[in-house]
């Protein structure tokens, strides 16, 4: 059988290093497809493609929900009244001026959070839980707050956000509500999914 | 020697406290650096750890495309099935998914191919001899749950050969008397294959008879290492050991078998990849021109056959005529031609195991053999039927010299089991056969 | 089999397998072509026959015929055409551009318009074969016994009419001699009114097309080929060091 003194130990060693660092090499190659095989497919690209939403019909004071790659997208018409609100609540807020970039575009950290003063376009999912908070409009005194000056509310565990997504402070939430990447592709038309001067 | 003598002492606490409760690391090395091969093993000896390696890359494959494929034949457009659109979808829409399937359809084949070299090499060297009867009969009990397998895997895209192909199949339980036709509507569930046969064969392809398979495997493996395995030469290694109980024609599994197997690995990846990057439908022959229709239960298609693997049985199937009303005698030849490889043990009472070594007439016979299961698939896969024409003048009776063709090869495969049994008892010359193997590949 | 075989790969098995091999690729060979059939000779690497293919098809079959497997956006990115050309002049049908392509004629309308709903032509290479495609986009003629006034020798009594009739002009049949008994067979197609295009042209036209439907049979082969090269290679290079470790320790065996 083997002989060691006619056995090169050294020469085994290197073939042996070198055959399972290209076969290493070559298994973990030949993963990456497989792991590629979980990101979207086309079909939910195509799914999860940018929302052209028509707001022309929205009024003063309204919101209209859309969805986009499943997640509810609130788009509010905001009413002069609601954004005099504003500056009078920010001492109540966790983030007023939006530091937290992670929930906002560049071009939405301001003090609207938004692209126009008036169209507020926010993910409307609670920065806590993930519920659907209601949108309260009226600057009138609500059973959570007596001083309301409008917004939303989430019933889930009570968390307020103001009429431009800040949330408040003392409330379980601890970020203001996302802005998504949204432009204006007309007067009457926020693409939503694509931020301003990118490709969609 | 059988199996698990070499006792491992890990130095590590952690794998020592292990060992004491789970001996993994001695398990290990008793199959292994402690298990003894003939070293004589050549080319036939490369497809057990082939099979083993495909096995392997269609379990993964498997989960994989489980993860995107939709068991359903519901409809989602005007004829097309829910499993067909999903396939689809595999191949266009998830990314990298085309090369998971053809991984999958292209391993499908590659497995028959290996399998066949396999059982080959098992006749060729008398592997099925004493003591490895059992051995054997676990091996064919594979190819069974194999072809099952295989035929349930080939129904789930639900193109136009899946169905009618699964109606076919599934028909010839219904020559069983009395019990034939409740036997088919039972195991369709339904009139005709429809969602719930699909659903069925999707279960039972996914998870129950890859759970078959590999038990089976496990016992296949500890029956050869048991007795240990045989060689070309078919000599018993075990039956001139050394001073420490070592046969002196044995060499250590690993590293020398691991090191051959690996080099093995590598070329038939060579040969696989070839396949999947070049020529993935191979021709037709390992993903049909009719497949790539949906299936539908109103338009069969032109030439219904099975896929390449199964083309000799079904060739046996066919050639077989009907008598006294009943197709059934074709259905019985056809598992007859399998049956009859389960008992070459007690078929082939030679007392020689390898052919290197057995008289002529084995030889002839089993060269015969191997013909006859090559112009059968030829016959069943349609092949001699358009050469007939060509052959023979457009005015020929083609299935005249199909069923000639066919019924005499159909006779050599049924002859070379009759053969054996006479041959073997009283008539077959050998040569000496070595006490020591002769050489090493 | 003798022992001296045994030294060196067994040379049957080597032979046998071989001729298997071959054997299996000629008669697929032989399958995907047959009787009958012009050699379409599509390139898969000609990008701009490709296109040419695409806006074919989008202006003569996609009113009837769906692609359901195939998206727009797909083809824009693999055929190397910009999104903007293919969202004006391939959809017409409102649907966006990650969506896939399906033609606006209704199954039920396309039965009762046609007798038998446009089929779906998303794998129609991969079914029939692109000679076939080839040849029957050839091989219209009119026929008057026909409820569309159209008939085709590849695929006799077609419920499809020509639509490229304004291309390739009109044929019509040649018959041999009505032999006693049987039907007077045709043997050959004759343009008896020319179209746009030259003989020529509408060969090419037709390429066109069938090269196009051969790409949505299988998008991936567009890149399939040229990622096999790097894992042959790689292949080559492992199963070579493989059998340099193999033959080391193998010198201990005698």
């Amino acid at each position: 059988m083997a002989n060691d003194a006619v056995v090169d130990q050294g020469r085994r060693r290197f073939l042996t290093a070198t055959t399972s660092v290209v076969g290493g090499a070559g298994v973990a190659l030949a993963a990456i497809p497989f792991i590629r095989t979980w990101e979207p497919s086309a079909a939910a690209r195509s799914a999860g493609a940018p929302v052209l939403a028509d707001i022309s019909k929205i009024e003063p004071g309204q919101k209209v929900t859309f969805s986009w790659r499943g997640l509810p997208v609130f788009v509010v018409n905001r009413s002069k009244e609601q954004l005099d609100s504003l500056p009078k609540v920010d001492a109540q807020l966790r983030d007023p001026n939006s530091d937290n970039a992670a929930q906002q575009p560049e071009y939405a950290k301001n003090e609207y959070r938004s692209i126009k003063p008036e169209w507020l376009v926010v993910t409307g999912l609670c920065t806590h839980l993930g519920c659907v908070p209601d949108y309260f409009p009226e600057l009138k005194p609500e059973p959570f707050d007596p001083h309301w000056q409008g917004g939303f509310y989430c019933p889930c565990h009570k968390s307020r956000y103001d009429i431009a997504g800040r949330v408040y402070a003392g409330v379980p939430a601890p970020s203001n509500l996302a802005v998504p990447p949204y432009h204006f592709v007309d007067d009457t038309h926020i693409m939503i999914g694509v931020n301003p001067g990118e490709a969609s | 020697m059988g199996t698990a003598t070499t006792r491992i002492q890990p130095k590590n606490r952690v794998l020592a406290w292990i060992e004491e409760r789970l001996p993994v690391l001695s398990f290990m090395a008793s199959h292994t650096t402690g298990y003894y091969a003939p070293k004589n093993f050549n080319l036939w000896y490369y497809f057990g750890s082939l099979a083993l390696l495909v096995l392997v890359n269609q379990i993964v494959t498997g989960i994989f495309l489980t993860m995107h494929y939709k068991p359903s034949a519901a409809e989602v457009a005007p004829g097309i099935s829910a499993a067909f659109a999903s396939v689809e979808y595999i191949m266009r829409d998830v990314e990298w998914g085309w090369l998971v399937r053809y991984m999958h359809s292209t391993g499908a084949s590659l497995f028959f191919v290996v399998v066949y070299l396999h059982m080959f090499r098992g006749l060729m060297y008398g592997s099925y001899k004493k003591p490895r009867e059992l051995l054997w009969i676990i091996g064919m009990l594979i190819f069974l749950a194999l072809m099952a397998e295989a035929f349930m895997g080939y129904v789930l895209p639900w193109g136009n050969m899946s169905f009618w192909g699964a109606k076919v199949i599934i028909s010839l339980f219904g020559t069983i008397p009395w019990i034939g036709e409740s036997l088919v509507i039972w195991i369709m569930g339904d009139y005709l294959p429809a969602d719930a046969t699909l659903n069925r064969f999707f279960a039972l392809h996914v998870i129950a008879l890859p759970l078959v398979l590999l038990l089976l495997v496990v016992l296949h493996l500890g029956a050869l290492h048991e007795v240990g395995s045989n060689n070309p030469d078919g000599v018993e290694i075990k039956a001139k050991k050394n001073a420490d109980g070592i046969p002196l024609d044995g060499i250590a599994f690993h590293p020398y078998y691991t090191v051959k197997d690996i080099f093995g690995t590598g070329f038939f990846l060579l040969i696989a990849a070839f396949i999947i990057f070049y020529a993935p439908t191979f021709g037709g022959w390992f993903l049909e021109h009719d497949n790539f229709v949906p299936a539908n239960n109103l338009a069969t298609p032109e030439h219904i056959k099975p896929v390449w693997y199964f083309t000799p049985f079904y060739a046996i199937l066919r050639m077989v005529p009907s008598f006294f009303g009943s197709a059934i005698w074709g259905v019985i030849a056809m598992f007859g031609s399998i049956a009859l490889l389960f008992l070459m043990p007690w078929i082939d009472k030679g007392q020689v195991k390898s052919i290197r070594y057995r008289g002529f007439g084995y030889k002839v016979a089993l060269g015969l053999f191997a013909v006859s299961f090559i112009l059968l698939g030829a016959v069943g896969a349609g092949v001699t039927a358009e050469m007939i024409p060509a052959w023979f003048g457009a005015e020929a009776d083609a299935t005249f010299i199909e069923n000639v063709f066919g019924r005499f090869w159909t006779l050599v495969y049924f002859g070379f089991f009759v053969f054996l049994w006479v041959y073997t008892r009283g008539f077959e010359k050998t040569k000496p056969v070595p006490d020591r193997v002769t050489t090493h590949d | 089999m003798t022992e001296s075989m045994t030294s060196r790969p067994n040379r049957f098995a080597v032979l046998f397998v071989g001729i298997l091999f071959f054997a299996c690729l000629s008669t697929g060979a032989l399958a995907s072509g047959g009787a009958g059939l012009q050699a379409a000779g599509v390139r898969m690497d000609d990008q701009a026959s490709l296109q040419r293919g695409a806006r074919l098809f989008f202006n003569y079959c996609s009113g009837c015929h769906s692609l359901r497997f195939m998206r727009y956006q797909r083809i824009a990115e693999d055929l190397g055409l910009d999104p903007k050309e293919v969202e004006q002049s391939f959809i017409f049908t409102g649907s966006k551009i990650g969506e896939p392509v399906v033609s606006h004629l209704s199954f039920e309308d396309g039965t009762k318009w046609f007798g038998k709903a446009p089929p779906d032509l998303s794998l129609e290479a991969r079914s029939k074969g692109p000679d076939w495609i080839y040849s029957y986009l050839k091989s219209f003629y009119v026929d008057p016994s026909r409820p569309l006034g159209w008939n085709n020798t590849v695929f006799p009594n077609a419920s499809m009419p020509n639509a490229l009739w304004e291309l390739q002009g009109i044929q019509a049949p040649v018959t041999a001699p009505a032999e006693h008994g049987h039907e007077a067979a045709i043997e050959r197609l004759e343009l008896r009114s020319q179209g746009s295009q030259t003989p020529e042209q509408f060969d090419q036209t037709a390429r066109d097309i069938t090269a196009f439907l051969q790409y949505v049979g299988e998008p991936a082969a567009l890149k399939r080929e040229s990622i096999g090269v790097w894992v042959l290679l790689y292949l080559a290079l492992f199963t070579f060091l493989a059998y340099l470790l193999k033959h080391e320790y193998w010198k201990d065996v005698h």
